[in-house]
């Protein structure tokens, strides 16, 4: 029987289960137009969990017969998608009551989709994290066809599904030979078994690539990319918000912890392939945004190519460089939900306003939302004072110190191609003529909580980034005894 | 010889052979000797011997997958409490709180679904 200290070790996955169902029980009983209670719950959960993560913290070790490893990394990623879910669930309160959505169901998702990210950051075992893996996209297929009504939405819900599923077969296919050839599905045991000499190495490759695939694909590089635009597009923005975050950040989590827990000498053997991926990635998404004249789906490309400066710090094969993935999956998350955020208000009801051009004289008609997605979009460029900036600077310069010039020079011409983009967004804002037939409304006092709380998060990490960027490095160097 | 060999399954192989050489040899027979009658009724598709009724493509209330869905989930609580049942006295109150905590969640999905009105056919709507 598992005793307390580790059962303490899972608490921000209990909590936010135990505060999921509770929302899904107490859905039924509250009346219509008393929901918002549910989101406060929602809150609430999600920042039990987060001091739950600190919690667990204090008494780092592995449970449950090394099922689960608390240490750093799985912290940091912890808290990480613990935030995600809690400005989530502020930025949806007044999206679900305009489009009179259900809200118990959306909120206990979001709460169980955290958990499955949670449990992937923090597990050091093969079938766990696939199991973390299934949590967190079943949740997310539902979430991306909120809109029930809308053709678009379920296009994304059903895409995401179909495509997800097979990559998580991938995933799996990959695990099952990862056993066969190293006889465990833990990764301290694998990489045991890879230094010695009692693996099937042609095995363990087949098996890596194929959980490459299926990794791959949840992060959204190239070429598994091409889910990203149209699911993106079709979520009910602030759906989309989550997706290309948190979901994402837990896939990077686990990507970082079986690469450089598993593989020796990661960079002779998967070197090539993960530049390769990252070069494609940054790309494609920034070329394919170039020309797209929906907002949602210019920042789905974007997302792409995000995905891929994030490879190019893998790509350096170093703890410096896992560092830099994680301080720039962080500052990536708060700019991401914090311009989808605002994507979402403006939308309108059922998602009307989404073209580039419905941005037009947004300056002058709302000096506060333009503000803010002008220092969101500054961050996703890279700008300095922006998390944004010192994420780029960190992930370039482990790629430099790896040897990596010529990738570290083609990452930032991409950053410069990406700057277009974004800036166009922000001259449409400010110097065209605002269009009447565009209707906003007032913002709510939860939006401009998330918008707030977001942009200084963003401010905080490019301004101040020494504490995290110091916990993120300490906890890279993955436990490998 | 260690089963992991290849030759090991050579008995397999040779009844998958088996199994495609019958089956295929039924089918090519039967092509070739079989007299062949083609009229209306039998290109029609089968429907339980009767007359077929209406297109197939018809539109199905939700509530019939839900319910297929529900069952699903209640049939894996039973495949479930099984193993539980027959090592029960070697779990201890361990074993016994776990399945009381796994039962009380899906009690917890059977009460949304039921105060959700998936149950509740007569009632229109929510």
């Amino acid at each position: 029987m598992p005793d307390s200290a580790q059962i303490l070790r899972l608490l921000p996955e209990i909590l936010l289960s135990v505060f999921g169902t509770l929302i899904m029980v107490l859905d039924p009983l509250t009346g219509r137009n008393r929901k918002a209670l549910l989101g406060v719950l929602a809150l609430v959960g999600a920042y039990c969990a987060w001091i739950g993560a600190l919690v667990s913290y204090a008494n780092p070790g592995p449970a449950f017969g090394g099922m689960v490893t608390v240490d750093g990394f799985a912290t940091f990623f912890r808290l990480l998608v613990c935030a995600i879910g809690f400005l989530t669930v502020l930025a949806s309160m007044s999206y679900l009551e305009r489009n009179e959505l259900p809200q118990g169901e959306y909120y206990a998702l979001v709460l169980f989709g955290v958990a499955g990210q949670s449990l992937m950051a923090v597990s050091g075992e093969l079938v766990l994290i696939f199991l973390g893996l299934e949590i967190s996209s079943i949740s997310t297929y539902i979430l991306a066809g909120f809109l029930r009504e809308d053709a678009k939405s379920n296009e994304a819900s059903l895409k995401y599904f179909f495509l997800g599923s097979f990559a998580t077969a991938f995933f799996l296919y990959g695990v099952a030979l990862t056993y066969g050839a190293t006889g465990s599905t833990k990764l301290v045991v694998i990489r045991q078994a890879m230094e010695g000499k009692d693996a099937n190495v042609v095995l363990a490759v087949i098996a890596g690539a194929l959980m490459f695939v299926g990794l791959a694909f949840k992060v959204s590089a190239a070429p598994f990319q091409v889910w990203t635009p149209d699911v993106y597009q079709g979520a009910p923005s602030p759906v989309t918000a989550y997706l290309s975050t948190g979901p994402k950040a837990a896939a990077f989590a686990i990507f970082l912890r079986i690469f450089f827990t598993t593989v020796p000498q990661t960079g002779v053997m998967w070197g090539w392939l993960l530049w390769t991926c990252a070069l494609l990635s940054m790309t494609i998404g920034n070329f394919a945004a170039l020309v797209q004249t929906d907002i949602k789906r210019m920042l789905a490309y974007s997302s792409i190519a995000h995905a891929g400066y994030v490879l190019v710090a893998f790509t350096s094969c170093t703890p410096i460089g896992a560092a830099a993935a994680m301080f720039y999956l962080a500052a990536y998350a708060f700019m991401n939900l914090g311009a989808f955020t605002v994507v979402s208000h403006l939308s309108g009801r059922r998602e009307q306003y989404v073209a580039i051009d419905h941005y037009a004289g947004l300056g002058r008609r709302r000096p506060f939302l333009a503000a803010l997605l002008t220092i969101f979009l500054l961050s996703l460029v890279g700008i300095p004072l922006t998390g944004g900036f010192f994420g780029k600077f960190y992930i370039f310069r482990a790629a430099v110190n790896a040897d990596l010039l010529w990738l570290a020079v083609l990452g930032l011409l991409n950053s410069a191609v990406a700057a277009y983009y974004y800036l166009k967004v922000i001259v449409v804002m400010y110097m065209q003529e605002p269009k009447e037939e565009v209707t906003i409304e007032p913002v709510p006092a939860t939006l401009a909580a998330t918008l707030v709380l977001a942009a200084g998060a963003v401010f905080f990490l490019g301004v101040y980034p020494g504490p995290v960027l110091d916990f993120a490095t300490r906890s890279a160097s993955f436990s490998r005894q | 010889m260690s089963p992991s060999y290849p030759e090991a399954y050579f008995p397999i192989l040779l009844q998958v052979g088996l199994a495609v050489l019958v089956a295929g040899g039924v089918l090519v027979t039967s092509h070739l000797l079989g007299r062949r009658v083609r009229n209306k009724t039998k290109d029609s598709p089968y429907e339980c011997g009767i007359t077929p009724v209406g297109d197939a493509r018809g539109r199905f209330s939700v509530k019939f997958y839900l319910v297929a869905v529900l069952f699903i989930l209640f049939d894996v609580e039973v495949v479930f409490l099984f193993p539980w049942a027959v090592v029960f006295r070697e779990l201890g109150l361990f074993g016994f709180f776990s399945m009381l905590l796994y039962m009380a969640l899906i009690l917890a999905g059977f009460f949304f679904v039921w105060k959700k009105g998936v149950l509740d056919w007569a009632k229109r709507g929510r």
